[in-house]
């Protein structure tokens, strides 16, 4: 496959205990993951898996206790590489509301090309490409706290997206959404992937989100329990519930069925029980 | 409800004054606001007043919106005039009682005191009427900027304003939704005397600092994302310009100013 954007080398983490100082155990543990240029991975895990941790690894908001994190080469751990590693690496949090910075949404996707030193033409340019690519174009002129969670979502991708960046990390980007927003999230994001070639690191607990990446990565008390593609991953039902997931309903209902393949979607599903059960029930 | 609330008191518009360059709107501004100080006598005064009147019709703020600004003040301008119609004397006296005297140089001082209070108002919520707050802080950055030649950083300052106007409908929200979570569980707040209340407003006040405390690192952890790294290498996207519609305010303001001067050569001065 393609070049390797980031990786991750024998990465242990251990946050600090506020009060004692000393070190809790490690949310992370030993990590070694390779993410390739294009990809979409959905990082999934239940809540102190340490999936977010490994999120925040990858653009050097934190960095490993011990081995490295590498993006494109530079080490995290390098402080002076901060800067252009954020560059590279774009980042949406879990919640909305506390990542605008502006009152004008166009501002607020302005707001990283800015910090960045473009040029104004080329911010505008930018602005107005990214607000058309997450179908926001219409509100650049509305004020973020009269939009909705999936909307002010969509405004921080586009903010991201302004940016240039080659990867885009998104933080349970869709835990304090509505179904609507929730999807609409969802397509935007694998459009960015699909249409315009960018990398995409996706933390979620949704497993019909997972579904729709190239590749999922399962978390476990701070370790990779499982890695690969969705149906190689949801296959092996009983290593997903050993670690506290569960697989998608669509998998589970055809399985209980006896269907030997590994279904994803409601309408593999329904092809599958049709070429199954069709000619009994007929 | 609560999407309803527009911060400061801007008043959507097309008008001249809305489409003014806020930098040259806000010195104009302060600078009318001190031609008003040097008027002295009712002429210069009222021309001051018929140009505060233009403004507002060019404006086109409905005239509610003007009273509205005006009503808390009124107090005040009252107040004023009462002091100085007592104790400015001189000229013709009209009424006599006691150690109390209406004197015609204390009723004119008190109908130049509240005419002038006035007109200071309207002036400068003619500012606020059509600026949004964004844009205001704007104009105070590029304004001040000079001033980082002594390392005061007027981007920070402008920022924390920006952040804090972007944060007030957000923490708002988040009072109103403590409020009705303490309300559930029991919590009186809208009975009993003052310092009941008071008391009651402590276990809405803790969680909300708390939370604040947590979006600012939050916020902070989302500009370090977006490779903010304060004022220094930024670019803005909307450039201020200045348009001939601006100069044309400018040369506006000068001839006013010509205009109380004059007025003030030539006629009796108040105070």
């Amino acid at each position: 496959m393609s070049e390797k954007l980031i990786e991750f080398k024998n990465v242990t983490y251990s946050y600090e205990d506020g009060e004692s100082g000393s070190q809790l155990p490690p949310a992370l543990n030993n990590i070694n993951l390779a993410v390739y240029s294009g990809e979409f991975v959905a990082v999934l895990g239940h809540n102190g898996s340490g999936k977010s941790t490994l999120a925040k690894m990858c653009n050097a908001i934190l960095y490993p206790t011990h081995g490295e994190v590498t993006v494109e080469g530079m080490n995290t751990s390098d402080e002076e590489k901060g800067d252009l590693i954020r560059r590279k690496v774009g980042m949406v949090f879990q919640n909305p509301d506390n990542q605008i910075v502006a009152t004008i949404v166009e501002d607020d996707v302005a707001f990283g090309p800015e910090n960045l030193g473009v040029e104004p033409s080329e911010i505008r340019r930018r602005v107005d490409e990214s607000l058309k690519a997450v179908n926001m174009y219409d509100f650049r002129l509305k004020q973020p706290h009269n939009l909705s969670g999936g909307q002010k979502q969509r405004v921080a991708i586009a903010g991201v997206l302004a940016m240039r960046t080659d990867v885009i990390v998104l933080d349970e980007p869709t835990a304090m959404l509505d179904p609507v927003g929730r999807a609409d999230v969802l397509s935007t994001v694998r459009k960015l992937n699909r249409e315009y070639g960018i990398t995409v690191i996706m933390v979620t607990h949704f497993m019909d989100e997972a579904v729709k990446a190239d590749r999922v990565v399962v978390m476990n008390k701070g370790s990779i329990a499982l890695d690969g593609t969705p149906r190689e991953v949801f296959s092996n039902t009983a290593a997903v519930k050993s670690c506290g997931l569960d697989v998608p309903q669509s998998t589970e209902f055809c399985s209980r069925l006896g269907i030997k393949k590994t279904v994803l979607t409601a309408e593999e599903a329904v092809d599958e029980i049709i070429n199954t059960y069709g000619d009994a029930a007929r | 409800m609560i999407s309803d609330i527009s911060i400061g008191q801007y008043y959507t518009g097309n008008s001249f004054l809305h489409k003014m360059d806020a930098r040259m709107k806000f010195v104009l501004i302060f600078a009318l606001l001190v031609f008003v100080f040097l008027c002295k006598s009712f002429f210069s005064l009222a021309l001051m007043a018929a140009f505060t009147v233009f403004a507002v019709l060019i404006s086109r703020i409905p005239l509610k919106m003007i009273l509205k600004s005006i009503k808390p003040l009124v107090i005040i301008i009252l107040f004023t005039a009462l002091l100085n119609i007592f104790y400015t004397t001189g000229g013709r006296t009209y009424f006599e009682w006691h150690s109390i005297k209406l004197t015609e140089k204390g009723v004119n001082t008190a109908i130049f005191m509240a005419v002038r209070i006035l007109v200071l108002v309207v002036i400068s919520s003619l500012l606020t009427y059509t600026t949004t707050p964004t844009m205001l802080t704007d104009a105070i950055e590029r304004l001040l900027s000079p001033l980082s030649v002594f390392h005061i950083k007027v981007h920070t300052l402008a920022m924390m304003m920006t952040l804090a106007l972007r944060f007030i409908p957000t923490l708002i929200e988040e009072t109103q939704r403590i409020m009705n979570a303490q309300k559930a569980r029991g919590a009186e707040l809208e009975t009993g005397g003052l310092i009941a209340r008071s008391k009651a407003l402590v276990p809405v006040f803790v969680p909300l600092m708390v939370s604040s405390f947590r979006r600012a690192y939050e916020l902070a952890f989302a500009m370090t994302c977006r490779c903010y790294t304060g004022g220094e290498g930024r670019t803005r996207m909307k450039q201020m310009k200045l348009k001939p519609r601006d100069y044309t305010a400018a040369a506006f303001a000068a001839a006013l100013l010509a205009g109380v001067l004059v007025l003030n050569h030539f006629f009796k001065a108040v105070i």
